[in-house]
């Protein structure tokens, strides 16, 4: 008897978010709705069952996300009954930060990095759970799975802790707050094929379907509601497309896809010849910009 | 990319069911970027075709860009990660890289091997089943090598694999691998580690990485990637006794009363007899509830909950172990600790431990010794300083249940944590238990500190004085001590400058002999409050790790800290002793306030200004604060 590859990452993801729960004053969970939130969340369940959630759900909305995403959301909380918090930046809402009038950077610094910070000062989360993975982009090699912030929620190089065995130090002073990774060594295909193992719902807009698109700078961006300005000439068409990730949707770009179920879409990944990230308008301002967003106090 | 003729000749249901059966393999790989540890690791990812066509195109960029392979593909580009160290050409911490394989899923712990290696070595060697230790050919075992070596067998990796690399640059020669695999031998025979497996490899040519060279027929093995993909995993750890660290405690409601947790070692099944350390009750095994439900048998890795069949209290941090196999439960030990932070080690100031899922106090006397791990030789040590590996007999304030890390990694593995900063300073490996702790049992007396002290018409506490030289601790604690005597109550009063011409008269003033002459202190003090005296302490204490320890040893409201504050200024200036003039003309070294530092109580009992109050307020005051605290009537 042994264990496979994906039980021994279920085990060692339970185990990390028990020892949050257990060692953490006022731990939340982050949830962004994609794919590795939804691993997540099963996860957490799975963890304290037959049990409840000991800790709440919070979702760092920006308003801008595919309406599909919130769907989804009400629909995960009517099934598990989880409590849910739903932070908006308020000021940045007042000003009227907009990615297309305002940019990716700005958007996502005002609205999300901006956003989780009051969020998390608001109700004094000590710990927060997300579902970031190593193997996404080169600067997270390094991350901790228990990844130290200051009261200010910046990651110090310096004061990130060594990790041994799975003996993790969820110790802080006051102010001071963690954010922890359980998915830290899945990799997206580890991602899917759990996903497929254990039929865990996921966000439909990950299927292939018509969907109404525009093409900028080589993208698809789909036109998901009528407060996307229309630039001279530009006409939503219908194309079949699909998202490998999701996020505010006119910074989420689509791929044309006809892979309609869940294993066509692991098909077709396994097939592609472009890494995952490619979808996201965010990472190619410049190289290192997630290990400077990180530094900021984005996941 | 990936496995596409798998899923062209199957289809794609065929190929998940295959892959999700995959076993997982952790391994570290140690060496230098000049051994091409970096260009190993890029040859992995790039002939098990896991780098994407994007991924590709900016290589051929930055290789270009960066020309390190005068133009051509540079594989270690592709590893390399946060921008400061690309520029640098270094990479400074451990990095975790995926791949797979029809086979196995592997991660990698790619670790540097210049200054900070033992730190990160070892931290990633923890979690490695096997170890890839690169070699460069043409300079054959180096300090370096047994520095690798080393810290792969004390962290207990399994399966050492030499990846003897560029053997391009020796002509494929098989007498240069032969020397080499010879004195690999000797030195895993001293360090008492399986002998390993030597492969002569080139990792910039690609030769016996993925596939077989034919430059080297000479070689009988396996290519580096066939012999992890076949290296036995987790069948030894199943074999040993049933070991569960609680974790969690699940009660939804009153039905359910589960122990939630990571096996640590062995397996169980459904009716097993097991018993729950330390308070060593016996029950069974009743339920197993895995993350799918019901199970009847779980093994070492699996996160399960445990129900029992008696209603037993269990809570974080007990064990549940075979009963008929158990393990220690000690309070005293040997241990080699790797230390791990900028601050040294030092001997006797409190620490927390954590292991498994318990938190305990522990105090770590001066080293036996420390290791030169470049010649293993054993040297004398009063501290361990970053990076340092001793072996030290530690102490812990409650009795902890453990295996020796030989037997058990998960049981025997603890990290130390320092009590301000909450920084990780170390990690360590228990060994044995210095005395069997398991079979002594304190003597329960019956004439405890209360009685003693009700006997003489009191209740016993210790009054710590802190603060800077000629601050005026010693002025008021004698005052207080008149007062308290006049009225009847039995004190004594430990002073800085008696306690050093007696009992620490073997002490000096660095920071090490420092935390040893509060730690005495701290001991005597408790043993005069357990004998049922107010103790009345005047030191300069200056840490506030070892006040904290004092306080530890005493109950709560039992321990009075008293802030005894002074500006620098003011206190050169009344100067009786005409101290601070010689630390100034540096006749007197580490001096507190000059040299040294003196750390200021965070949340003291009292604070007594002394530029505001006289010692005859001071006394007031420190009456008023027993009588509220409820030590004196």
């Amino acid at each position: 008897m042994h264990l496979t590859h994906l039980e021994r990452l279920e085990a060692e993801a339970i185990h990390i978010i028990r020892e949050v729960a257990a060692e953490c004053e006022r731990p939340v969970m982050l949830y962004s709705i994609g794919k590795d939130s939804s691993v997540m969340l099963y996860l957490a369940l799975k963890a304290f069952a037959p049990g409840k959630l000991p800790f709440p759900l919070m979702h760092i909305d920006t308003t801008w996300k595919f309406r599909e995403m919130i769907d989804f959301r009400a629909r995960m909380q009517k099934l598990h009954g989880f409590e849910l918090i739903v932070h908006t930046n308020q000021e940045g809402l007042a000003k009227g930060i907009n990615p297309f009038t305002h940019g990716s950077v700005i958007h996502t610094d005002v609205m999300k990095t901006e956003g989780l910070k009051q969020a998390l000062d608001k109700y004094a989360f000590d710990a927060a759970f997300g579902g970031a993975r190593r193997e996404e982009e080169k600067s997270r090699a390094k991350e901790r799975i228990f990844s130290f912030r200051t009261a200010q929620h910046r990651w110090d190089p310096k004061r990130q802790r060594p990790e041994l065995w799975r003996v993790y130090n969820a110790r802080i002073n006051k102010g001071e707050s963690l954010r922890v990774f359980p998915l830290s060594n899945w990799t997206e295909l580890d991602i899917w094929q759990y996903i497929h193992l254990k039929n865990i719902p996921v966000v439909p807009l990950y299927f292939a379907k018509q969907r109404p698109v525009v093409e900028r700078d080589g993208v698809l961006i789909m036109v998901d509601d009528d407060r996307m300005p229309l630039k001279p000439g530009e006409q939503p068409m219908m194309r079949k497309v699909r998202f490998r990730t999701l996020g505010c949707y006119p910074l989420t770009g689509a791929v044309e896809s006809n892979a309609e179920t869940l294993t066509a879409v692991i098909e077709e990944m396994l097939l592609a010849s472009h890494s995952e990230r490619q979808g996201r308008v965010i990472d190619h301002d410049a190289t290192a910009s997630m290990e400077k967003k990180k530094q900021e106090g984005y996941f | 990319m990936y496995d596409i003729e798998q899923i062209k000749a199957d289809g794609i249901d065929a190929y998940l069911k295959s892959h999700e059966q995959k076993q997982m393999l952790r391994f570290i790989t140690c060496g230098s970027v000049d051994d091409g540890k970096s260009t190993l690791i890029g040859r992995l990812l790039y002939e098990s075709k896991l780098i994407y066509e994007d991924q590709l195109t900016a290589l051929e960029a930055d290789s270009v860009k960066m020309g390190t392979q005068g133009g051509a593909m540079d594989l270690a580009l592709l590893v390399d990660g946060l921008a400061a160290e690309r520029e640098q050409g270094i990479t400074i911490d451990v990095a975790y890289r995926y791949f797979s394989t029809q086979k196995r899923k592997f991660i990698v712990a790619d670790t540097p091997g210049h200054e900070q290696y033992t730190r990160n070595m070892a931290t990633g060697a923890s979690t490695a089943e096997a170890a890839v230790v690169l070699v460069d050919a043409r300079k054959g075992v180096l300090n370096q090598t047994r520095r690798h070596t080393y810290i792969c067998a004390l962290l207990g990796i399994r399966y050492l694999i030499f990846a003897i690399n560029k053997m391009d640059l020796v002509g494929h020669d098989e007498k240069v691998f032969l020397e080499i695999e010879e004195a690999l031998g000797k030195l895993t025979q001293k360090l008492g580690a399986e002998k390993g497996i030597c492969i002569p490899l080139s990792a910039l040519k690609g030769d016996n990485v993925v596939s077989p060279s034919v430059t080297m027929p000479w070689y009988k093995g396996l290519p580096l990637l066939e012999q992890l993909e076949t290296l036995q995993v987790d069948d030894d750890t199943i074999q040993k006794p049933f070991r569960f660290q609680v974790q969690w405690v699940n009660r939804p409601n009153s039905d359910f009363r589960g122990f939630s947790g990571c096996i640590a070692g062995g397996s169980v099944r459904v009716g097993d007899a097991v018993v729950v350390l330390p308070a060593a009750t016996l029950s069974k095994v009743a339920s197993i509830v895995g993350p799918e439900g019901m199970l009847e048998r779980a093994i070492a890795g699996q996160s399960v909950t445990l129900t029992l069949t008696d209603e037993v209290d269990a809570s974080r941090g007990d064990v549940i172990a075979e009963a008929t196999s158990r393990p220690n439960v000690a309070d005293q030990f040997r241990a080699t600790v790797v230390w791990m932070h900028e601050e040294p080690m030092l001997p006797g100031r409190p620490y927390l431990m954590k292991i498994g899922a318990r938190t305990v106090t522990v105090s770590i006397a001066e080293p036996r010794h420390k290791v030169n791990i470049s010649t293993l030789d054993e040297l004398a040590a009063r501290k361990l300083e970053l990076n340092d590996i001793g072996v030290c007999n530690i102490s812990v304030d409650r009795p902890i249940v453990f295996d020796p890390y030989k037997e058990n990694r998960e049981m025997g593995g603890f990290i130390l944590i320092d009590r301000l900063t909450n920084d990780t300073v170390g990690a360590g490996m228990l060994d044995f238990s210095l005395w069997r702790a398991d079979n002594v049992h304190w003597q329960a007396l019956d004439v405890d500190k209360r009685a003693r002290a009700s006997l003489k018409g009191q209740r016993a506490c210790i009054v710590w004085f802190t603060g800077l030289s000629a601050s005026g601790k010693s002025t008021i604690a004698n005052l207080l001590e008149k007062r308290l005597h006049s009225n009847g109550r039995h004190t004594y009063l430990l002073d800085g400058d008696n306690v050093r011409h007696g009992l620490n008269k073997d002490l000096g003033f660095t920071d090490a002999d420092r935390v040893e002459n509060i730690r005495r202190v701290a001991e005597v003090s408790k043993l005069m409050a357990d004998a049922g005296l107010i103790v009345l302490v005047s030191f300069i204490s200056p840490f506030r790790s070892e006040r904290q320890m004092a306080r530890d040893a005493m109950d709560a409201g039992e321990f009075i800290e008293v802030y005894v504050a002074t500006s620098i200024e003011e206190a050169e200036r009344r100067d009786p002793k005409g101290l601070y003039a010689k630390a100034r003309k540096g006749q007197i070294r580490n001096f507190t306030g000059i040299d040294s530092p003196y750390e200021i109580p965070e949340n003291p009992e009292l604070t007594i200004d002394t530029e505001k109050t006289t010692a005859e307020e001071a006394v007031e005051l420190l009456v008023q604060e027993l009588k509220k605290l409820g030590r004196i009537d």
